[in-house]
């Protein structure tokens, strides 16, 4: 469709959009490349091989593997219960899903630290039954990523669950499935790629997550130090080069994560004719 | 939704239905995780914040330090939430009424910062306005301060949220077509008229709701204002920020004071978004 | 107000929408631009309006060139395919926007619009409707608010957009005789677009037939039928019968019938199933044709005859239609051999 010809607007609203998106973001973010331009590559390769990076970015990508991984579980029961079964009160509930959205992550996370540390109400009794140590650990960077990621899962889930065809479900019952076999073959095959994308979200929001994480992580340099706090300790100590060369690999693998994620969208899509 | 009950009925039919015992476990499961990950942390703020009775936690509100970040907090959303809605109502505009070369492009870009760490997103400003950045020499002879300073947080908080109205815009608009923005036009009314008497009125839920995300991200920003801000009390410390120092300062009331205040503006954003979501449907 | 288009041309990307387009429109016609989807037609009409700029070529409307006006300065009206009605607006406003946004010193005052939108209203036979929302109203309802809308602005053209395109059959039906007469009525002139050739035959005084950009042909329904220019038009407009000049025998033709020169190989003739006048055969000896099965359609009975020599699209048959009196007369019984007459068959090669 060609929407240009009668309606007005075009040049303003889009010499303006391009003007404020490159003063906003555009330049600043060629900052960061720029000057990491100031850095030989032996001063960059040090920096990010310095074993205490090398470790936070282990910690940062296991743990919001981890976690993305477990929230899809949860996240997805959470979906089909709120769009399969007639549960009171659905409408609160169903509003209360976005809370990690729209709560402050300084708040979730002095929250979720005052639940999990070791005199916490969690806390407490998970060590005193399971001998489990939460907070100050990398588990206690799972759990606040859970909390961060579960509204990605459950909103990519939600629409797509709602609008399965139920004539499909009648079919494979009429066809002689069982219940399980319905649901594993013909239902989570149609929700699977937007799982996927829900997944692929929570990851990419976890890697680069700081605020309700550095509260309940304890922050030890090579057990629970995540990239992000180690930028900003860079900073504190004027290592501008050293958070900059960090900044930009972590920015650099962010991109490429989502590159092939998407592509890995694409091939399952591809795969189950979404396509 | 659900199958109706006669459905459920039919004998042959019976392999819709879940076994009652899957289904309780799941929503057994599902109502002991929102109680332990979403409710229990709300409840936990008020416990906190109350914890030391009413006159502690107005003390804590009502400390010099609480109140300027309150009012740094307004400030910057006053200054972000505006600009950058109307950054996404043109955006939107160019986007979903135009066909251009780039248009794809341009619509990944406005989705960056959403993809960037917050803590970047600090970053790059520090690497511009600061004094070893690109502008700092020129501005430190000007006498102007950027990073540090309230300047520096309105700059990351507008990085922070700008996709936020863009984004709630342009899958509604582009779903909606211009039909209707066509007939006006044809019908002899003027651009502006166009989109104040047509567009507007279609679109004003989802613009309101982008507002509002907006908003709560803009009030609640902390990583990527943590960065540029300096953390100088009574100065340039937002109410996250506060939240904190205080936290850091073993100050429990002080700082789920503070938190109380943010969690109630989610908690409004969340009952305002479920309002809007429901007259959106409705329009 | 007449029409004249010069040289229209459109490209979407590679693809060509319209290729170097003629047509001349009389003032007070009720033209149906009628083709296949995808064809232009609906690319056309837009063009008219002033809704998309041609790539080349000229828009003239009462002998005035008209291609670089805008859509608000060209006097037409414009009903959309989906009707475009305000949502947010009741049917009163939405018929009154088009007065309201006059600039101050042509705009009638809130009186006279009241005036003329309750006309328009009745106009449309929905004067009791004038408060409610268009979510509160029918498709056919929509269709006509949409109509009274467009009108509000006294245009000279009416331009619709597959007007009964979202309708159920027997709304559409009402529907056309409804705008016939209104036409009627007004003599604005008018154009739809469809691509239901039933539709435009019986609504429209003119029909545009148009595929891959091309006009194919432009008469009166008629004309169109009876005398179809090419292949494409024929086929496209109502059912007809194939036949090669080698499937023919000569003894079915009479001189009305006969291709005007010697046919060449590929020569086909083009039978309407009413061209073709059937009787029981003397013997069954010299005719190829046995009666296979028939339809009632009401006032006309249509045959299948049975020609095994024929190799057609569908199937060795003949259709041939008569009326149902006439085909009680003839006491005609499955495998009774006939033989038949054609009255008139367009050749092409």
């Amino acid at each position: 469709m060609s929407l240009s010809y009668i309606m007005p607007g075009f040049r303003g609203t889009l010499a303006f959009t391009v003007f404020y998106l490159s003063l906003v973001v555009l330049i600043p973010l060629s900052s960061l490349v720029f000057k990491s331009f100031q850095l030989s590559w032996g001063d960059y390769w040090a920096i990010i091989t310095h074993k205490r990076v090398l470790a936070a970015f282990k910690v940062s990508f296991a743990t919001s593997f981890v976690a993305a991984l477990a929230t899809g579980f949860f996240g997805f029961i959470i979906a089909w219960v709120m769009v399969r079964y007639p549960v009171p009160g659905k409408r609160f509930l169903d509003a209360l899903i976005d809370l990690p959205f729209a709560l402050p992550t300084a708040v979730a996370g002095v929250v979720l630290a005052t639940i999990y540390q070791p005199s916490g109400v969690l806390g407490q009794w998970l060590f005193n039954t399971f001998g489990l140590k939460v907070a100050y650990t990398p588990l206690g960077i799972v759990v606040a990523l859970v909390f961060i990621g579960l509204p990605f899962i459950v909103r990519t889930v939600e629409p797509v669950l709602q609008e399965f065809d139920a004539s499909m479900e009648e079919a494979a019952a009429s066809l002689g499935a069982s219940r399980w076999q319905i649901f594993s073959r013909v239902i989570f095959p149609n929700i699977f790629p937007a799982l996927l994308t829900g997944v692929s979200l929570s990851f990419a929001r976890g890697v680069g997550e700081y605020g309700s994480v550095i509260f309940i992580a304890g922050n030890l340099p090579y057990v629970s130090e995540i990239v992000p706090l180690l930028i900003v300790t860079k900073l504190e100590q004027y290592q501008y080069a050293g958070a900059t060369a960090i900044a930009l690999t972590m920015l650099v693998i962010s991109f490429v994560l989502l590159l092939l994620i998407n592509l890995l969208q694409r091939w399952v899509r591809m795969r189950s004719g979404q396509i | 939704m659900l199958k109706p009950i006669s459905a459920m009925s039919a004998g042959s039919l019976q392999a819709l239905n879940d076994p009652a015992w899957v289904r309780w476990s799941l929503i057994g499961f599902a109502f002991a995780f929102i109680a332990l990950f979403l409710c229990a942390p709300l409840g936990l703020v008020l416990y906190q914040a109350l914890a030391k009775g009413w006159d502690a936690y107005l003390n804590a509100l009502t400390h010099p330090d609480a109140l300027a970040a309150l009012r740094l907090t307004l400030v910057v959303a006053l200054i972000t939430v505006p600009l950058n809605t109307v950054f996404g109502i043109a955006a939107a505009w160019a986007i979903t009424r135009f066909e251009f070369p780039g248009k794809s492009l341009l619509e990944t870009l406005i989705d960056l910062p959403f993809s960037v760490s917050p803590v970047i997103s600090g970053l790059i400003f520090v690497l511009m306005f600061g004094s070893q950045g690109w502008f700092g020499e020129w501005l430190s002879a000007q006498h102007i301060k950027i990073i540090f300073a309230t300047p520096g947080i309105v700059i990351a908080t507008l990085f922070i949220t700008f996709p936020f109205v863009a984004r709630e815009l342009i899958p509604l608009m582009q779903e909606m077509g211009n039909e209707e923005e066509e007939a006006a036009l044809s019908l002899g009314a003027s651009g502006w008229r166009t989109f104040f008497q047509v567009t507007l009125p279609n679109i004003k839920w989802a613009l309101l709701y982008g507002v509002l995300l907006c908003n709560a991200r803009a009030m609640g920003e902390f990583g990527a204002v943590s960065v540029v801000s300096g953390h100088i009390r009574g100065l340039t410390n937002t109410l996250p920020l506060h939240i904190e120092v205080c936290y850091n300062d073993y100050d429990a009331v002080g700082a789920f004071a503070s938190a109380s205040i943010l969690a109630g503006l989610a908690v409004v954003t969340l009952i305002l978004k479920t309002l809007l979501e429901w007259k959106q449907s409705r329009a | 107000m007449s029409i004249e288009l010069r040289n229209i041309s459109k490209k979407f990307g590679h693809f060509s929408a319209l290729k170097d387009i003629n047509l001349e429109i009389a003032e007070g016609e009720l033209v149906a631009l009628l083709g296949p989807s995808g064809c232009g037609k609906t690319t056309l009409l837009r063009i008219i309006a002033g809704l998309e700029r041609p790539d080349s070529g000229h828009v003239m409307l009462n002998g005035v060139d008209k291609t670089s006006h805008h859509v608000s300065s060209r006097g037409i009206g414009f009903v959309f395919q989906h009707y475009a009605l305000f949502r947010h607006m009741t049917v009163f406003d939405n018929v009154a926007f088009g007065l309201r946004v006059k600039p101050r010193r042509d705009r009638p005052s809130e009186a006279q619009i009241k005036q003329k939108v309750s006309s328009l209203l009745a106009l449309v036979q929905l004067e009791w409707l004038g408060e409610r929302f268009p979510d509160q109203l029918s498709g056919g309802q929509r269709q006509r608010i949409a109509l009274a809308r467009a009108l509000a602005v006294e245009p000279e053209v009416l331009l619709l957009d597959e007007p009964f395109g979202a309708l159920d059959a027997s709304v559409r039906k009402d529907l056309r005789q409804w705008l016939r007469d209104l036409h009627q009525e007004l003599h604005v002139t008018s154009i739809f677009v469809t691509h239901d050739q039933e539709e435009a035959m019986e609504v429209a005084s003119q029909v545009v037939v148009l595929h891959n950009g091309n006009i194919e042909q432009q008469g009166s329904p008629a004309d169109i039928y009876d005398y179809p220019r090419n292949a494409f038009v024929s086929k496209f407009i109502g059912q007809t019968n194939i036949l090669s000049w080698r499937d023919l025998r000569r003894e079915w033709l009479d001189e009305a019938s006969l291709p005007g020169e010697q046919p060449g190989d590929g020569a086909v003739a083009h039978i309407r199933p009413h061209n073709i006048s059937v009787e029981k055969a003397v013997s069954d000896i010299d005719t190829p044709l046995t009666i296979k099965d028939w339809q009632h359609l009401g006032a006309i009975i249509r045959i299948e005859l049975r020609y095994p020599q024929l190799q057609a699209e569908h199937g060795s048959v003949i259709y041939a239609e008569m009326p149902t009196e006439r085909f009680r007369e003839l006491h005609l019984e499955k495998g009774d051999a006939v033989a038949v007459h054609i009255k008139h068959a367009q050749w092409f090669n």
